[in-house]
């Protein structure tokens, strides 16, 4: 009836693992009390959980990618201090196979309910109001994408309560995760969740694409979008060419456990490489997927806060295809040992090396925008330029470790995974916290405390150096990474020291936390009146904080590149005559029921609980032909409604 | 300057207040444009999902772990005329969807049967063959070969099925809503699909089949 399911799944007999359980479900079930005490759940289901507006959907999935940061980071903090005291014969608080699953949860996490959620919720809030138009290309496509994300970021937490999660490594390599080796569910939590919002990934690349490529206001040609208009262009072309390999993977992989396939076994003919081949063709591409959103990112917030135009627009462009192309090629860096031949390690690291350049290219651009610029020192530029300090040293260990001899020792050593945190923390997680910062006061219409932010910044950049700069020394002294204990006291001094920067950075999260609670406390002191707080360059600047849910009363004319500079150049706006009335999608609860069955299909799955699998799988398929029946009707937003909310608008600017 | 616009809903907004100014500079592109520009980025996701999988059997052809090979299996004649049930199938959707634009209904609906019955047979010829090599002890899990080649042949295939209940869907929402906008547009996508399938189909029958069965 429960298939794999009974009451030996829920951890009584583990003390850590039950208390976060408990710590989970007090929570879920205190917010949930919370929000029906208070009666929110109209409001709830009407503004925000059936909401089709690109930006209500943008700001969810990075409010999704704050409490997924947190839980990532109770894992990261758990492992330090794990390594902290684990030297000689010591063997920690945490038994080696709770340690495994800890570390799995924080790579799944941080990369693809982390990082993920936050680049696409910022492209999802910016983009359409960047391109001058009204919505996405498929606003309840854009919906059920966000939901089915949030279904992968479900299931993962189940598992904390539920069962176990992977103690296979964030990518779940075979043979080691196949049924032989990991009979437990941790595997299939981490293949469901994956393929779940792997999916809604998917829907949400192929809808930014045809948003940029189709839907822009007039006149804005392509070589006047705005840089982040291009970064998430290549972002989600990436996401397009690369999702789907991954799908077929984890799909592949999924047969091999499910019904004892034999792509990666090691018998009946398997190949295990194979499967590492696979992984990262979609893995390499995948850290583009992330850092050229966060370099679009430091290109606004750099343009604005310098009060000057970019530097090299053009090469700009140019570097970011270059990036998205040469992404595709340099895949088997990550495995040289792998034992290709010199040739083909060659080939792949000198392809590697190349990256260097366009990336380079970007880095003086942002440079040379600075230089002589009128630089205010806001929040989002703090980030941008300990970006660019931390980002170049994380490069040239990269460009080192594209060299395969130097690969061979280095390879899965504390010197790669201090590597790759500092590109990801360095770049990624910047890029999100500066970007969070700049659009802040567009989503909400009150800015972010200065203070607070600048905290926050100090605190991170930091303890990223503590937490990360002993594991290069570490690497080189030959400490491997997954590792539970070690012998060698000579290493604790340096995992002293990297808990400490985990510490530190722990100040940063909670100052960040701080930053929000106080901002909106004083929200009434400290709103955003005419809609552009910094300074703008770009066209989301022209609306107002928070923009109405169609952007623009009227479509913007679009004459050069920074668009909304230019504008201001020219004088104050001419209101129209007259206003067209509008046509708006409405709400749709398509996504949210979509994602509801989903994760009952993902979970009956994943405890081999057929019938309710079939009963999920048929309820989600329903769905989508009931919704697909319907035509879609759109609300309307009249010619009067419109004059009424722009005079509103453009009072106090006038008075001012 | 005030051109009415409107983004193209999932499903569609009905069409009437669309600009209908064209692409590039000029402001956002037709819903018809946008959802069949989307959906064809769609397809090439789905054709790069296919890559994986032939990538897989590329390399996993030769490992039969002494099991059956291809040579052992495949019948070509069979193969011949699943591949001809398909082409047609895609012939025929192409004439319904001309009939359609032409608002020739009964035309329409006969190619669309025509459509479905060859899809339908396709998919009965790929069942049986299934069927046998599952009863002569050729099946997914005898070998790394039979795991990539159920999973190739076998994805296509379930795409194949999911057209023809698409495509029932779809002649459904046509008879009782009539050919409106949103309609088209959605028939639209579902040829350009089942033509998708087509060429899929030929790479299958050349790289898995033809190169196989030597």
């Amino acid at each position: 009836m429960f298939g794999k399911l009974n009451w030996g799944a829920i951890p009584f007999d583990q003390p850590i693992p039950m208390a976060a359980s408990l710590f989970i479900v007090v929570g879920v079930l205190g917010v949930l009390a919370l929000v029906s005490w208070k009666g929110w759940w109209p409001y709830l289901w009407r503004e925000w959980l059936t909401s089709v507006d690109h930006k209500r959907i943008g700001v969810m999935y990075v409010l999704l990618a704050l409490v997924l940061l947190v839980r990532g980071f109770i894992d990261a903090i758990m492992m330090r201090s794990q390594l902290a005291i684990a030297a000689g014969g010591a063997q920690g608080y945490l038994p080696p196979e709770h340690y495994d699953q800890i570390f799995s949860a924080h790579g799944t996490i941080m990369i693809f309910f982390m990082a993920m959620p936050f680049m696409i919720g910022l492209m999802n809030f910016v983009v359409p109001l960047q391109l001058g138009v009204r919505d996405v290309a498929f606003p309840v496509l854009n919906a059920i994408s966000f939901w089915l994300t949030a279904s992968g970021a479900l299931l993962v937490n189940i598992s904390l309560v539920v069962g176990e999660f992977a103690r296979t490594g964030w990518l779940a390599y075979p043979p080691l995760s196949e049924l032989q080796f990991s009979p437990g569910v941790g595997v299939d939590y981490y293949l469901w969740a994956l393929q779940i919002s792997g999916i809604g990934t998917l829907l949400a690349g192929i809808n930014m694409v045809t948003t940029i490529l189709k839907l822009r206001a007039p006149g804005m040609t392509y070589m006047r979008m705005p840089v982040f208009c291009w970064t998430a262009l290549c972002s989600s072309m990436l996401i397009v060419a690369a999702f789907p390999i991954l799908t077929a993977t984890f799909g592949m992989l999924l047969l091999d456990r499910y019904v004892g396939m034999h792509f990666f076994t090691n018998d009946g003919g398997g190949n295990c490489m194979l499967y590492v081949n696979l992984i990262w063709a979609w893995g390499h591409p995948e850290v583009y997927i992330l850092v050229l959103p966060a370099f679009g990112i430091f290109s606004e917030v750099i343009a604005t806060f310098s009060g000057k135009q970019l530097f090299g627009y053009r090469s700009m462009v140019v570097a970011t295809l270059a990036i998205c192309v040469l992404s595709f090629m340099v895949w088997l860096h990550h495995f040289f040992t792998m034992g290709a031949g010199a040739d083909v390690n060659a080939v792949f690291g000198i392809m590697s090396m190349i990256i260097a350049i366009p990336t380079g290219v970007k880095l003086f651009n942002w440079l040379f925008t600075l230089y002589r610029g009128r630089i205010r020192f806001e929040v989002p530029v703090l980030w941008a330029i300990g970006f660019m300090v931390t980002f170049a040293i994380g490069g040239m260990t990269g460009v080192l470790m594209a060299v395969p001899p130097a690969d061979f020792v280095l390879h899965n050593s504390l010197f790669l995974v201090a590597h790759f945190h500092n590109v990801i923390i360095g770049a990624v997680l910047f890029g999100a916290m500066a970007g969070y910062n700049y659009w802040f006061p567009k989503a909400f219409g009150f800015t972010l405390d200065k203070r607070l932010g600048t905290v926050s910044f100090w605190c991170w950049l930091i303890g990223f150096y503590l937490a990360f700069m002993p594991l290069y020394i570490l690497g080189l002294l030959g400490m491997t990474r997954r590792m539970q204990h070690y012998a060698d006291t000579s290493w604790q001094p340096y995992l002293i020291v990297a808990e400490v920067g985990a510490v530190v950075i722990l100040g940063g999260i909670v100052a960040t936390i701080a930053q929000l609670v106080v901002s909106i406390r004083t929200r009434a002191s400290r709103r955003d009146l005419d809609g552009d707080p910094s300074g703008g360059r770009t066209l989301e600047w022209s609306t107002p904080s928070p923009p109405p849910a169609y952007n623009f009363a009227v479509l913007p004319e679009v004459e050069s590149l920074d668009a909304f500079w230019a504008m201001k150049q020219r004088g104050p706006v001419v209101t129209p005559e007259r206003y067209d009335a509008i046509e708006v999608p409405k709400n749709s609860a398509n996504g949210f029921v979509t994602a509801f069955f989903a994760v009952i299909t993902g979970f009956a799955m994943i405890w081999h609980i057929w019938w309710l699998a079939s009963l999920g799988v048929d309820s989600a398929v329903l769905t989508l032909l009931a919704f697909g029946w319907m035509e879609r009707t759109a609300g309307e937003v009249s010619g009067e409604q419109l004059a009424e909310a722009e005079r509103a608008r453009l009072r106090p600017m006038e008075s001012a | 300057m005030s051109a009415p616009a409107v983004t193209a809903g999932f499903g569609g907004a009905s069409s009437a207040t669309v600009a209908t100014t064209a692409p590039s500079g000029r402001g956002p592109a037709p819903v018809r444009i946008v959802v069949a520009y989307g959906f064809w980025i769609f397809l090439l996701s789905d054709i790069i999902m296919f890559s994986a999988l032939f990538a897989t059997y590329a390399v996993l052809s030769g490992q039969t772990d002494g099991g059956p090979s291809g040579r052992d299996l495949f019948e070509l004649h069979r193969v011949g005329v699943q591949t001809l049930c398909l082409l047609f199938s895609s012939y025929t959707c192409g004439l319904g969807i001309l009939a359609l634009e032409r608002r020739h209904l009964r035309a329409f609906y006969v190619s669309c049967a025509l459509t479905f019955a060859l899809g339908a047979a396709f998919l009965g010829l790929e069942i049986s063959e299934f069927a046998g090599m599952v009863a002569r002890g050729a099946g997914p899990s005898r070998s790394a070969f039979l795991s990539s080649f159920f999973s190739l042949v076998g994805l296509h295939g379930a795409h194949v099925t999911a057209g023809l209940l698409w495509l029932c869907f779809m002649l459904a929402q046509t008879a009782v809503k009539g050919p409106r906008d949103f309609v088209r547009r959605r028939l639209l996508c579902f040829s350009l699909f089942w033509h998708a399938l087509d060429i899929i189909w030929v790479a299958l029958m050349s790289l898995v089949y033809l190169m196989g069965a030597r």
